[in-house]
């Protein structure tokens, strides 16, 4: 199949929709770019059930872009896919001015671009240039409203991904100096026979570093619930749900996969940064009482999940690693999709200010009680699945203290969780309350919809697995 | 020789007006004319991979990130722009005498690399580097262009309105 299409349709998509005559039709755009998302996903299960036909390069010597694609790729392209349909959806009631749903829809198909840019890259210099597109996409989405504290975040965001940059574009210049050119195979052949073993770990690290600013992994996670809680509820929901994941997580499981190998080094790095992550993630989000401040900081604990799954340097716990990305995208969507669809009824974010919303909302309570149930591992739910994966991984490796963590974070998350449940939806009803109904129709649709896979994955899950997860097994490169 | 010492003077030019203008904006402009000044002397010097680097990260990415955060600031009154230029004189007035001193001592050491490192085995055009070679980064550029178009739309709009 023609996967440079997900790269090049958003450019043309872009390049159309702003031409004359079609210029400021906002429905145009934004059904272009629902289709756009909706063939997304339905390419990668054309490609996943059929991989004899998959056709990285259409045209030839005319344009011959260095693509590949393998089970990593599905995986994220799949969750690209569902995160981006589900923003449009979102999109449609939050962003009202039909000039800035226009821009907005422009952006969002740059931004597409760009992560499935990183998706199918096999040269770590081109991985950069769509890291900075992606990101530099992000700025724009997070100040669309032109809110002060959107602009003051975005700065934040723009700042801390500058430094990550210096990081990455500087690792990349040691790569090039020491392997010649900046191909994954390349680097990866040089670890093997360089002897510049100083100037390779050196690389290394910054690059891990760059890729954990991106990720908002534990100490460099401070602008994270930030730019997450300024940006317009559509924006949260693509950041949370795809954004920072495949900027930062994607990145490094890809390098370390493709490029690095699972040096006993950098297995540990990631074992202790996970771990870390992981603790004081749940912990930060205990301390709040801002809706979609509580869930940037289970995200951030999330993340410590998936970088603890990839330090376990096995084949499990790298299938594990991109589960958990999976099921992370989906219901940590559908928790900010909550988020949003709360605060538009309510007029706040404060959860104090809440309580009792389940008789007023209950597909919007009830969603969001399977999207918490799922975060904090409770069966048959798909997050339940990727965390047994993982604390399986751990303990299979040697590393049963790590899977100790694992399990009572998983308990911290159900703590936090449940109490942000109770003190939003359940209980009696606040008394300015009184007048809220349930959120529009699209909202509860996105919701049920992103609720529906995250049932699904988890009952059918050996379906999931070998479908999409015992495939990664295979290109585990160990 | 002598355009490439044209290339290196204009270089040097375009440096100093990056650092001496006011306007922060074009400080970022010239950073990229800089950026685009030096990919034509890496070409002319045999390191056609480095010069598509240049020219990605340098004349591409970096100004629009730079014309992104630029446009996220406040700009200073003409006074405060006089004042800060003032301190900035004050403040760093060795560094040209480093840069300089710098220049002269690397001039005779003889830095010669002992560590065996593989050369890049690229063609020279710049055309088949840029079409053949590496178009995803060509595409890759045309996206940043046009994102740092949208980013300035939309910012700048809100500028307007104030006004």
């Amino acid at each position: 199949m023609l996967l440079s299409l997900l790269i090049l349709i958003p450019l043309f998509s872009v390049l159309v929709l702003n031409l004359p005559p079609l210029l400021r039709r906002a429905k145009v755009s934004f059904y272009c770019a629902l289709c756009f998302t909706l063939a997304q996903i339905a390419l990668v299960f054309f490609c996943v059930f059929n991989p004899q036909s998959i056709v990285v390069n259409p045209f030839g010597s005319l344009l011959e872009l260095d693509l590949s694609a393998d089970s990593i790729s599905f995986v994220v392209l799949l969750s690209i896919g569902i995160t981006g349909f589900i923003t449009l959806l979102v999109a449609k009631y939050f962003i009202c001015e039909q000039q800035n749903e226009h821009n907005f829809v422009s952006v969002l198909f740059l931004a597409l671009a760009g992560l499935n840019g990183i998706v199918l890259t096999s040269d770590i210099f081109t991985l950069y240039v769509f890291l900075e597109i992606a990101a530099a996409a992000s700025f724009v989405l997070i100040v669309i409203n032109r809110k002060k504290n959107a602009l003051e975040a975005a700065f934040k965001y723009i700042v801390l991904s500058i430094l990550a940059t210096t990081m990455m574009l500087s690792s990349i210049a040691l790569f090039l100096f020491i392997a010649g050119n900046t191909h994954f195979a390349s680097i990866r052949a040089a670890f093997n026979y360089s002897s510049h073993d100083f100037l390779l770990i050196l690389a290394s690290g910054l690059f891990i570093c760059g890729a954990f600013i991106k990720a908002g992994v534990v100490p460099f996670h401070g602008w994270l619930p930030e730019a997450y809680s300024e940006s317009p509820a559509p924006v949260t929901v693509f950041l949370a749900g795809i954004v920072t994941k495949t900027l930062g997580i994607y990145t490094l499981i890809r390098i370390v996969n493709s490029v690095f190998g699972f040096l006993p080094a950098i297995n540990n790095l990631l074992l202790f940064a996970g771990a870390v992550t992981i603790t004081l993630g749940a912990l930060g989000a205990l301390a709040q009482n801002d809706f979609k401040r509580i869930l940037a900081y289970s995200s951030i604990s999330q993340i410590g999940y998936i970088v603890l799954a990839l330090g376990s340097g096995t084949a499990l716990g790298l299938s594990a690693a991109l589960f958990h990305f999976f099921n992370h995208s989906i219901f940590k969507a559908l928790l900010f999709v909550n988020s949003a669809a709360t605060e538009a009824q309510t007029k706040t974010r404060n959860v104090e200010a809440m309580g009792g919303l389940q008789a007023k909302m209950p597909a919007t309570a009830f969603t969001s009680v399977i999207a918490s149930l799922s975060a904090a591992g409770v069966p048959p739910l798909a997050g339940f699945w990727s965390k047994l994966m993982i604390v399986i991984a751990l303990v299979a490796s040697g590393h049963p203290l790590y899977a100790l963590v694992a399990v009572l974070a998983s308990v911290l998350t159900l703590a936090y969780l449940l109490s942000l449940q109770r003190r939003v939806f359940f209980g009696t009803l606040n008394a300015d309350c009184a007048q809220v109904v349930e959120a529009r129709a699209g909202l509860v649709f996105a919701a049920v919809l992103l609720a529906l896979i995250t049932v699904g994955a988890g009952v059918f899950f050996p379906f999931v697995l070998n479908t999409f997860i015992l495939p990664i097994e295979k290109i585990f490169a160990g | 020789m002598i355009v490439n010492s044209i290339l290196l003077i204009a270089l040097l030019c375009v440096a100093l007006w990056a650092v001496m203008t006011r306007s922060l904006l074009r400080s970022a402009i010239a950073l990229a004319i800089v950026s685009a000044v030096l990919t034509m002397l890496m070409f002319r010097l045999h390191s056609p991979l480095a010069a598509v680097f240049e020219l990605s990260v340098c004349a591409g990415l970096i100004p629009v990130v730079f014309v992104s955060a630029i446009t996220l600031t406040q700009p200073l009154s003409t006074k405060e722009v006089l004042q800060h230029m003032r301190e900035r004189l004050t403040r760093f007035w060795y560094l040209p005498f480093i840069i300089v001193s710098s220049g002269i001592i690397f001039t005779f050491i003889h830095l010669s690399s002992k560590m065996p490192l593989p050369g890049a085995e690229v063609d020279k055009d710049v055309r088949i580097l840029l079409w053949n070679i590496r178009p995803l980064d060509l595409i890759g550029q045309i996206l940043i262009l046009l994102i740092g178009a949208f980013g300035i739309l939309i910012i700048f709009k809100e500028k307007k309105e104030n006004e």
